[in-house]
């Protein structure tokens, strides 16, 4: 049988170059096809992620935001143009993803994202990609992923800088806590909004966060399992840190003492949204 | 002598340096020499009992100081010191 067996003839024409590489094929095709991902966020990461993602062919794309687009966003999100500025983000994105692939389910979850929702949020979805912007949501994100046992896809950037990790509880895999076992301290740290973000860096991590999900879903190379990939564009130098399990992990160390979502904006002391918007509200 | 990498978020601290050569055995007074001549560092990296702080990261080349034996790790010639802090940026 060939690669092409069971598409349509727009999917084959569609999906061409992907279904001549052997990596992928009919059979990696079909499986995307039929995978879930599950996006944080559809601002500077999420955009690249979740376009690339849907030009791929995976089947259905969950991408939550509770945000509307602002003009200071258009330097680097690229789902979002001048006509939407004050619409819903993922109003805007889903309209920007359903029309580079109309094979794909796009949806478009306009709530906030908190340890309320999380749970529920994240379960229908085979893999979770964190593109979002503050300390309270990254932490609910991995321990949320890690409670479901979902593979969580981690990017994170400022000013030139970005960071990618894939955390994933069911290949032993260190997680953002053994990482940073403690938040910053309220106002010690600077967001984008503050200290800038060069335009471009977004669509670099997000590009490779979308790359690893790929790879995770078809099986395909050798994943970001165990390792720390830290981007600094102004000597355009990638370098690679070990990702261990901390046996001390509140989380998922030896001896947990997190065993359900806690109140991430309390534990943080600061807002789910980045200091500016907070200000603004 | 081993060299720490400074990442964006502190660079200010080292006049935009990316690279700092300092002296020291271990990394507690490698931390120390680096305070001397760029000051600002340990207050960043350690709390007031002297220890690491936990939103903090060092790692000596591709390991995270934290899982082996901290600020008493040996460090040498050649050897790299990454600081890499919490970033939530997305």
């Amino acid at each position: 049988m060939g690669p092409a067996r069971g598409f349509t003839p727009d999917q084959v024409a569609r999906y061409a170059r992907h279904l001549i590489l052997p990596e992928v094929g009919g059979a990696g095709q079909r499986k995307l096809l039929s995978s879930s991902v599950l996006l944080l966020g559809a601002g500077g990461l999420g955009s690249p992620a979740a376009m690339y993602l849907t030009a791929a062919g995976v089947g259905k794309v969950g991408i939550v935001d509770f945000d509307t687009v602002d003009a200071s966003n258009l330097q680097r999100q690229l789902l979002h143009g001048v006509n939407d500025v004050g619409r819903a983000k993922v109003d805007s994105a889903a309209r920007t993803l359903r029309n580079l692939n109309p094979d794909v389910e796009v949806v478009p979850i306009h709530e906030h994202l908190n340890s309320d929702t999380a749970m529920k949020m994240f379960e229908p979805y085979d893999i979770i990609v964190d593109g979002t912007d503050n300390f309270p949501t990254r932490y609910l994100a991995n321990d949320a992923a890690h409670f479901l046992g979902k593979p969580l896809v981690h990017g994170s950037i400022f000013r030139f800088e970005g960071r990618l990790a894939l955390f994933d509880s069911s290949h032993g895999t260190g997680c953002y806590r053994c990482l940073f076992p403690e938040p910053p301290p309220p106002g010690s740290v600077q967001s984008c909004a503050e200290a800038g973000v060069f335009g471009v860096l977004p669509g670099i991590v997000g590009s490779m966060m979308a790359f690893e999900t790929i790879k995770y879903l078809l099986n395909i190379g050798k994943p970001m399992i165990g390792r720390y990939l830290l981007f600094e564009g102004e000597d355009m130098s990638f370098r690679e840190l070990k990702l261990r399990r901390n046996k001390a992990c509140p989380l998922c160390g030896e001896n947990p003492t997190v065993h359900e979502l806690i109140d991430y904006e309390a534990w943080c002391g600061v807002p789910a949204v980045e200091p500016s918007e907070a200000a603004a509200s | 002598m081993p060299r720490f990498r400074i990442p964006g978020p502190l660079r200010r601290l080292s006049n935009g340096e990316i690279t700092v050569e300092v002296g020291g055995a271990d990394l507690g007074s490698a931390i120390v020499a680096l305070d001397e001549r760029y000051p600002g560092f340990r207050d960043r990296l350690l709390d007031d009992k002297g220890d690491l702080r936990q939103f903090v990261n060092v790692y000596l080349n591709d390991e995270d100081v934290r899982l082996g034996s901290g600020l008493s790790e040996k460090v040498k010639e050649g050897d790299e010191i990454s600081i890499v802090p919490a970033v939530a940026g997305g």
